[in-house]
Formats: structure tokens, C-alpha cells, sequence
């Protein structure tokens, strides 16, 4: 599910349950897990009951017990704290990345738009050219030349994404560009920059943030690879992909709680991640009308 | 006519690769330090080595002249020495790619046949089998390949015991049987996607007017579907479809990692790891060359799906 | 409410009372909407003799491509439908399998939008001959040769290569024509078309317009013409049917429609189109909005809200179709307002 280049096809049409109700139930459900994520990236380390990096190799897999709700790990640390506090990792990242994503690509889509001509097409195509990365390959690219680490991994996924998120918003932006409103502002003055910041880019909003929610699903997804690979967030640092990798051999040797916590909590964010871009984009289609 | 959007995709695609190239070349440079101590992995070097590197990479010549030679030598093959292993980076690589390989097919099949398949049951057939169909999907899709791959273990390998949990295997049918929980953890999100996006492209066009010209002639509804519903489904089914295979190829690192393949996806991994840039460099370049024909198979595809299509890029 | 083969007696008598082709008589059909059910056509009665060409006319909302739908069983699925369809004598919603086919055959629709209604992935000749292929078992070469005739006959000249090409590289008339030639293939005996010229530029329009109507004649179709314009049906079709909010409302000879309407939404109608010959000071708008059926208000006369004629009894209860001077009304006060409907409405 990397590569970056998911196309506004499969931000999937969530034809939801039956009723009316059970699908505000689902929306209210991912909105919830949503802030339940982001309340604990922040303030993880605070609630973590238990130290998330004391290793204690006697306490090593032994199931739930006393206080310790998920038991421990491979080194004997609380799965609890560590998942409490490795949401600081899992979260922040994807949102750099789509942070650095889609402000470039928001940047160039605008810009191409805007000038449109000799402009739009050297950008198109230095664009379309840029595709040939797929985000994971770029990533581990990166971190062989730099070093691993959650920086370079989240760079390089930023670079490999803003190709595809300036092509879909290029299309709003042209569509917002050729608008009535604009020529009327310039004929009254206005500035280009003026003209973009105060009324094409807030116009072409609703798009923007539901990609961005949509990408962020993504942006977790290939973070958390890269740190499962080894390549991203380094072990001991407590981070779900981490927390996959370096409990995988409990699967085998019977102790597959762990790595399953962890696996958890990565698709339960995704997956309500998902249905909110689902929403904001069909809101932001009915906008547009 | 359709000639030169062809012509036009593969000069662009032929750009890519370029761009591709000179940036996986450029990493020598990007890195901290000298090309050297990049080619060397931060390892010091006895001096007669050093010169080998610097012969063997034109170390001495302007710059865009190493990549002209970088680029010729892959080219014809040559795509160095890994510092760790000291055997070529080729020889390295082709013992890998048949694993690699084995694996993308084996998923693509599995998305191929199951995505679509369950995408057409349940966009043909409304009722309670579709509504399951679509809880199940949104939540496959959002479950990444290592992930999948370790509840396949824990399923089929430790507590059903039916397949194997790591290593490659030996002989062509146990090869198969330690790649098919690989190939299914790799395929199981986008497997979704595609039968999401089936499903929906299915009952999209069931609903178009055309539909209801073919239907107020009486034409049956079996040649319906098949002529009317679903030839114009494949074009988005099919767009999909591509894209998502040709993101297998980076993927499959994750999944080969996860159960111990002896792939290339593995094998650029440890190699980042070890800092064995010349591997990367190699493995890398193998890759996007890879992605990038995968995409023009796709973009071509889509020409052929759809008559509309004349000039300019693929229509979103 | 008059059963159709009193109506067709009543409106031409002393001709010979030819059976009816089409006989819809009490028609209702009510539509799924967001959950709930709402009706939108109410009570529709409408005769097509063979060879004959009704107008069916309506703002939106009124109910009359619905009726086409009706007619031709396209109608969205989970649409209820009461009353009766006979096409031939036969019931056509009790129609199934080969006999569905062998109707369908025997009816061809011409839509609105012809860009829409075509395939965009096939070529015109798969489009035109599919019919002929699939259901009369004609085979692809003849079938192809019909369509080529066909295509001249409505004017497209280089037939030949245009079966070789793809929807999109056409213009909107020259669609229409193509559907108009595909929907004569079959040998249809009745034609619905569904305000076949709206979606097309005015030049165009006349020009396809003439051609439907010749071809029309030429074969001795039955049509029943679905517009807006009220004069359009009255130029090509012997009779026209007036409809209102899922009703008909009025039923006269087209060229009475004008001069001596039995309906005030008629009268309003004509007075309200612009006339090129005179110079109006004001545009005579009926006032308010058209009502789809379901909008109509309960237990009295779907128009009275916006006539100029109303009175109580209007309001009292839903009026029938009274049978006036070879045509039909629903009007409660049509005796009393008959031939003052040309006069100007109380301003």
C-alpha cells in the first residue's frame, strides 16, 4: 500500500451500512479513535504507568498480570507503556510527512494553475517524472546515505508523496483558478499572492484537508514499515513498527500478544483515519457541487 | 494517432528513469563525507583498495562524466562490488531475483483473481453478502503488509500449522508453499482496495444511461453486464489494479524481511543497514526500473481499454 | 374516468375506431425517495392509435418522462406501479422473457441525451446493430448493411466509416440521428421519444426534428413526443396531452390547442411563450412554481394554487377527466370556462 500514488479512485466510496445512523455511528467511532491516538501521542509519556525502556529480562513474555494489562515484551518491558508512549513516533511522523507534502505540493499545484502555459507544463512534467519513486524504495534510498532514523525515512516519503498530491490538487486549483471570482478580483487589483492565499487555496480547502487525512493513512502505513524494516525509528525507541519487529520471534514461540498489540493500534488509527477522508471528501465534492 | 501518446508516455517514462538513475547515483555525493567513506560504508579502507574505488568509479573525473560511466556500465550489467560480500552486485542480485520476482506474480495473481472477483460478487449482487463485503474490505485495506504477515504467521504457520513461517524453501513446490503466506500479506490490502474499487466501478456504471438504452432494446441481461457493465468498469478496475501491483515491487522488501525470504526487497535492506551503498545503488536501480515499466504497461493498458484517450496524459 | 375506448371513439367519431396501439389507463406509480414513498404520477389515462402521434407535454416535475419510463418498464427499481399498460391488447407489465424482448422490440425510445445514452467504449456499428444481433438473430453482416441504409436515410451520408467510429468523435445531432436510425432498425411500431432535441443547439434541433417527423411518416409509425414546448408537439403530432404535477390534465387536437384550450394550465401555457410576431410589454409568467406530483396539495385541483380561475370548487376535491368537445380536461370549472380560457386572467 505504498508508492504514494493511490488516485482519488480508491479514497474508497464507503457505501456504508444501512441505515442513516449506523454510518454517523462509524463517523463518530474513527472520529474518536482519531483523537484518542493524537491525546495519547501527546501525552503518552505521561500516562504510561511503567517505564517504556527499562529492559528486565526475567520478566520476559509473561502474559497480563497484576497491573501490567498487555503483559511484557521481548525484554520485559510493559507493552502498555511502550504502546503509550511509541504513539509519539507513529504519529508525529505521518504528520511531518504530510505536513512537508502537502504544503509543496499544495505550492506547486497552485503556481501551475495559476500561471498555467510554459509554467504548468514544465511542472506536470517535472512531476510526472518524479513518480518513478515508489515512497518505501526512496526511504531506504535515504537512510543508506544518511543513516537510519525517523528523519530521513520521513523526508524521503514527503518527496516521493508530493508528486501525487500536487497532481490532484492541481486539477481543484485549476478548476478554482477558472472561476469567475478570480478574474472579477484581479480586474479589481488584486494581487496574484493575494488573489492564492486569501482565496483560491481557503476555496480549495475542504479537498485539501480530506487528502491529507487520506494521506496520512498512508504516510503511518510506510513509516511504520520503514521502522519495522529497521530503518526508521531505532530500537530500544518505543514506536508500533519498532514493537512489530522486535516482538515478531514471540509469534512463533507462542507470546503473540505484543507485536499483535501493536499491529492493532496501527490499523485501528489507519482504518479511522480512512473513513474520516472518506467523509471529508464527499463533503468536499458535494461542495464543490 | 495513438501512436504518439505511446511515443509521448515512453519518452516520458525513459525521463524518469534518467532522473531516477542520477538520483540513486547522486547518493555517493549526497552522503556525509567523501564518495569514498560513502562507497566504503564509514569503513576504513587498506590505501590499495581506495584506489581500486577510485578507478573503478572515475572518482577523478568531473562529475556528470562518473555518472555517464555509472550509468553505461549498468547498462551492460556491471553494477560494481559490494563492499561486504566483495562478489559483484550482479551476481548478487540475480541469485535474489527469482524469489522477488515469485513473489510479486504470486500476489498479483491473488489480486488480480480475488480482488476482482469479490468486487464483481458484491457489486452485482446488492444484498447482504455485498454489505459484508464492504466492512471487510475497508478494514483489509487498512492492514498493512507486515502486519498481515504476522497474523498469517500466527494463524496458518504456528497454530494451523499449514504453511511454512520463514525461509525460502527448496525444490520448485516447496518454493511456492513458503511463498504463499508472503504472497498473502503482501497482497491482503491491496487485494481490498481492488475489490473496493471493483465494487464500486461495477455498480457506477450498472446505474449509466447507456445501460438503460441497452435495456429498453431488450438486450439480455447477462450480455448487459458482460458487454455493457463490466467492458467499461475495466477501465478504472484495471488502472487500479496496475498501480497497485506496481507498488508490490517496493513492498515486498517489508514482507520478504518479515518471513525471512532470501529476496531482493531483503537483501536492499540489510544492505542499507550495513551501508553496502553499491547494492543499494544497484538494487535500487533495478527496482524503479522495474516500477516505472510497470507503469507504462498500465498507461498503455488504459489506452487500449479506452478509445478516448488520443493525447496527453491518462485521465483521472 | 372514461375508459380508453370510449375516449377513441369519442375523439374521432365516425372515423373508423381503429384499436388503440397504446391504451394507459389509471396509471400511478409511486418511487422510492431517500426512504420514503412518493408518488409521481397519478391516474395518468393516454390513448396512441398505430400510425398516430400524441404529444405529451410538461414543465419538469410534470410527470411525463416518467410516463415514457413507465411505458417502456425502465422505471428505477423499487417503483410501484398500479393501473394498466396495453400495448397490442396485451398487458405490458405482465410481460416477461421473450415476450419482454419481442416488446421491446416493438417499442424504441429515443432519449434525451444521445451522449449519454451511448456507449462510450463501442463503436457506433456495435451500438446500432446490437439489437438486431442479440434479439432477432440477424447476422452481423446484414445487420450492418440495415444500419447503412438506415444512417442515409437519416441524412449521414459516409455511413460505412461512421459505424467504425467511437461516440466521441461525433456531435450531439449527429448522434441523435444515429440513435433516431438505430431505434427504426427493429421495426419498431411505436416510438417514445423522450424530448429527443432539447440537449442539442437550435439550428440542430429543427434539422433532426424534421427528420424524425419524415421518417415518422414514412413508416407509419405511432409516436408519443414528450416536450416541454407546447408548440413544437403541436407542429408535429395530431394530438397532444397537457400534464401536470404527475397528471394529464388536458387532451385536445394539436391544432385546437392554441385557439381554444379546455384547461387553464394550457391556456397559460401558450399565453406565457413569447410570440415573435407581437410586441408584449410583459411577459405573462403563470405565477409560483411547477408541482412535481407529490408536492400536489391533497383532495383538490393540483393547479388551483396558481390559476387565475380558481374558485371553492376547485378545492374541494381532486377533478376528473371530463370529456369536452372531442378533447378532455380536468378542470372543475371547464364547461363554465370554455372559450373564455383565450381570455387574459385577472391581473
Amino acid at each position: 500500500m505504498s508508492t504514494g500514488i493511490p488516485t482519488a479512485i480508491d479514497a474508497p466510496r464507503f457505501r456504508a451500512l444501512t441505515s442513516v445512523r449506523a454510518t454517523g455511528l462509524i463517523g463518530i467511532v474513527s472520529a474518536a479513535v482519531v483523537a484518542a491516538a493524537t491525546f495519547v501521542a501527546v501525552f503518552g509519556p505521561l500516562l504510561a504507568p511503567y517505564d517504556p525502556n527499562l529492559p528486565n529480562l526475567s520478566l520476559a513474555w509473561i502474559g497480563p498480570t497484576g497491573g501490567h494489562l498487555l503483559g511484557f515484551d521481548v525484554q520485559g518491558r510493559d507493552v502498555l507503556s511502550r504502546l503509550l508512549v511509541g504513539a509519539q513516533t507513529s504519529m508525529l511522523g505521518p504528520l511531518v510527512v504530510v505536513l512537508v507534502s502537502m504544503i509543496s505540493g499544495v505550492l506547486f499545484a497552485v503556481v501551475a494553475a495559476w500561471r498555467r502555459g510554459t509554467a504548468d507544463a514544465v511542472i506536470s512534467s517535472g512531476l510526472d517524472i518524479l513518480f518513478a519513486f515508489p515512497g518505501i524504495l526512496l526511504a531506504v534510498l535515504a537512510t543508506a546515505v544518511f543513516g537510519a532514523g525517523l528523519l530521513a525515512a520521513a523526508i524521503a516519503l514527503s518527496l516521493a508523496y508530493m508528486p501525487y498530491v500536487a497532481r490532484v490538487l492541481r486539477g481543484a486549483a485549476f478548476r478554482e483558478r477558472s472561476q469567475p471570482y478570480v478574474a472579477a478580483l484581479e480586474v479589481q487589483g488584486a494581487s496574484a499572492t493575494s488573489i492564492c492565499l486569501r482565496h483560491l487555496i481557503p476555496n480549495m480547502l475542504p479537498l485539501i484537508v480530506a487528502q491529507a487525512t487520506i494521506l496520512f493513512g498512508y504516510a503511518m502505513v510506510d513509516l511504520a514499515a520503514i521502522s519495522f524494516l529497521g530503518l526508521g525509528v531505532q530500537p530500544p525507541r518505543a514506536d508500533w513498527g519498532v514493537m512489530i519487529s522486535e516482538n515478531q520471534t514471540g509469534i512463533v514461540q507462542g507470546y503473540p500478544l505484543p507485536a499483535l498489540a501493536a499491529g492493532v493500534c496501527i490499523v485501528a488509527v489507519v482504518i479511522a483515519v480512512n473513513v474520516l477522508g472518506e467523509r471529508l471528501f464527499e463533503r468536499a465534492q458535494a461542495a464543490r457541487g | 494517432m495513438r501512436w504518439k501518446f505511446f511515443a509521448r508516455r515512453l519518452a516520458m517514462l525513459l525521463a524518469s528513469l534518467l532522473v531516477a538513475s542520477f538520483v540513486i547515483f547522486a547518493a555517493t555525493y549526497l552522503a556525509p563525507g567523501n564518495p569514498i567513506a560513502a562507497l566504503s560504508g564509514g569503513r576504513s579502507l587498506p590505501p590499495s583498495s581506495v584506489r581500486i574505488l577510485e578507478q573503478r568509479y572515475h572518482l577523478n573525473a568531473p562529475f556528470l562524466a562518473q555518472y555517464w560511466y555509472w550509468l553505461d556500465n549498468a547498462l551492460h550489467g556491471n553494477l560494481g562490488i559490494s563492499i561486504t560480500l566483495r562478489e559483484n552486485v550482479s551476481t548478487l542480485i540475480a541469485s535474489r531475483i527469482w524469489t522477488t520476482a515469485g513473489l510479486v506474480l504470486y500476489s498479483s495473481v491473488l489480486i488480480l483473481v480475488l480482488g476482482i472477483g469479490i468486487g464483481l460478487v458484491a457489486g452485482l449482487r446488492p444484498g447482504s453478502l455485498d454489505t459484508s463485503t464492504v466492512v471487510v474490505t475497508a478494514i483489509s485495506a487498512a492492514i498493512p503488509a507486515f502486519v498481515a504477515a504476522i497474523v498469517l504467521i500466527l494463524l496458518f504457520a504456528v497454530k494451523l500449522g499449514w504453511f511454512p513461517a520463514i525461509g525460502n524453501g527448496t525444490g520448485f513446490v516447496d518454493n511456492v508453499r513458503h511463498l504463499t503466506l508472503p504472497a498473502f500479506a503482501l497482497a491482503v490490502s491491496s487485494l481490498a482496495i481492488v475489490a473496493r474499487v471493483t465494487r464500486a466501478s461495477v455498480r457506477e456504471e450498472g446505474e449509466r444511461e447507456h445501460v438503460q438504452t441497452a435495456v429498453s432494446r431488450g438486450i439480455p441481461s447477462r450480455q448487459l453486464i458482460r458487454r455493457h457493465v463490466l467492458r467499461n468498469a475495466s477501465i478504472p478496475i484495471m488502472t487500479v489494479a496496475g498501480i497497485t501491483i506496481a507498488s508490490l515491487i517496493a513492498v515486498a522488501a517489508v514482507v520478504e524481511t518479515a518471513f525471512g525470504l532470501n529476496g531482493l526487497g531483503a537483501y536492499l535492506v540489510q544492505a542499507a543497514q550495513s551501508k553496502d551503498l553499491a547494492v543499494v545503488q544497484g538494487i535500487s536501480l533495478l527496482l524503479v526500473t522495474a516500477f516505472v515499466i510497470v507503469n507504462l504497461l498500465v498507461d498503455m493498458l488504459y489506452a487500449v481499454l479506452d478509445p478516448r484517450v488520443s493525447l496527453g496524459s491518462r485521465a483521472t | 374516468m372514461s375508459d380508453p375506448a370510449t375516449i377513441a371513439a369519442l375523439e374521432s367519431p365516425g372515423a373508423a375506431a381503429s384499436a388503440p396501439l397504446l391504451e394507459i389507463s389509471g396509471l400511478s406509480v409511486m418511487l422510492e425517495v431517500n426512504g420514503t414513498k412518493r408518488p409521481v404520477l397519478r391516474d395518468v389515462s393516454l390513448t396512441v392509435r398505430p400510425g398516430e402521434a400524441v404529444g405529451l407535454v410538461g414543465e419538469s416535475g410534470s410527470g411525463k418522462t416518467m410516463t415514457a419510463r413507465a411505458i417502456d418498464r425502465l422505471l428505477p427499481r423499487g417503483a410501484e406501479v398500479q393501473g394498466s399498460i396495453r400495448f397490442g391488447g396485451s398487458e405490458v407489465g405482465a410481460l416477461s422473457g421473450a415476450g419482454l424482448r419481442q416488446y421491446r422490440n416493438q417499442v424504441a425510445m429515443i432519449f434525451q441525451d444521445p451522449r449519454a445514452h451511448t456507449n462510450p467504449v463501442r463503436r457506433i456499428g456495435d451500438f446500432m446493430t446490437e439489437a438486431l444481433r442479440t434479439n432477432l438473430a440477424v447476422p452481423a453482416a446484414e445487420a450492418r448493411r440495415r444500419a447503412v441504409d438506415m444512417l442515409t436515410q437519416v441524412g449521414i451520408d459516409d455511413g460505412e466509416r461512421r459505424l467504425r467510429q467511437y461516440p466521441h468523435q461525433m456531435s450531439g445531432g449527429m448522434l441523435q440521428r444515429i440513435m433516431i436510425a438505430a431505434a427504426l432498425l427493429t421495426k419498431p411500431r411505436l416510438l417514445l421519444a423522450d424530448e429527443p432535441t432539447t440537449a442539442l443547439d437550435v439550428t440542430t434541433q429543427a434539422e433532426v426534428m424534421a427528420i424524425l417527423d419524415d421518417l415518422r411518416r414514412g413508416f407509419g409509425l405511432a409516436m408519443l413526443f414528450i416536450t416541454h414546448d407546447l408548440e413544437l408537439a403541436a407542429a408535429i403530432c395530431d394530438r397532444t396531452a397537457v400534464m401536470y404535477a404527475g397528471q394529464v390534465v388536458e387532451v385536445r387536437t394539436s391544432a385546437l390547442l392554441h385557439s381554444d384550450p379546455l384547461h387553464p394550465y394550457t391556456a397559460a401555457l401558450a399565453a406565457a411563450r413569447p410570440d415573435i410576431t407581437q410586441t408584449a410589454h410583459r411577459l405573462r409568467a403563470i405565477p409560483g412554481r411547477p408541482l412535481s406530483a407529490f408536492e400536489a396539495p391533497p383532495g383538490e385541483c393540483a393547479f388551483a394554487p396558481r390559476c387565475p380561475h380558481a374558485k371553492d370548487v376547485c378545492r374541494t376535491a381532486v377533478p376528473g377527466l371530463v370529456n369536452l368537445d372531442g378533447g378532455m380536461s380536468r378542470c372543475a370549472r371547464a364547461h363554465e370556462l370554455r372559450s373564455h380560457l383565450g381570455d387574459a386572467p385577472h391581473d
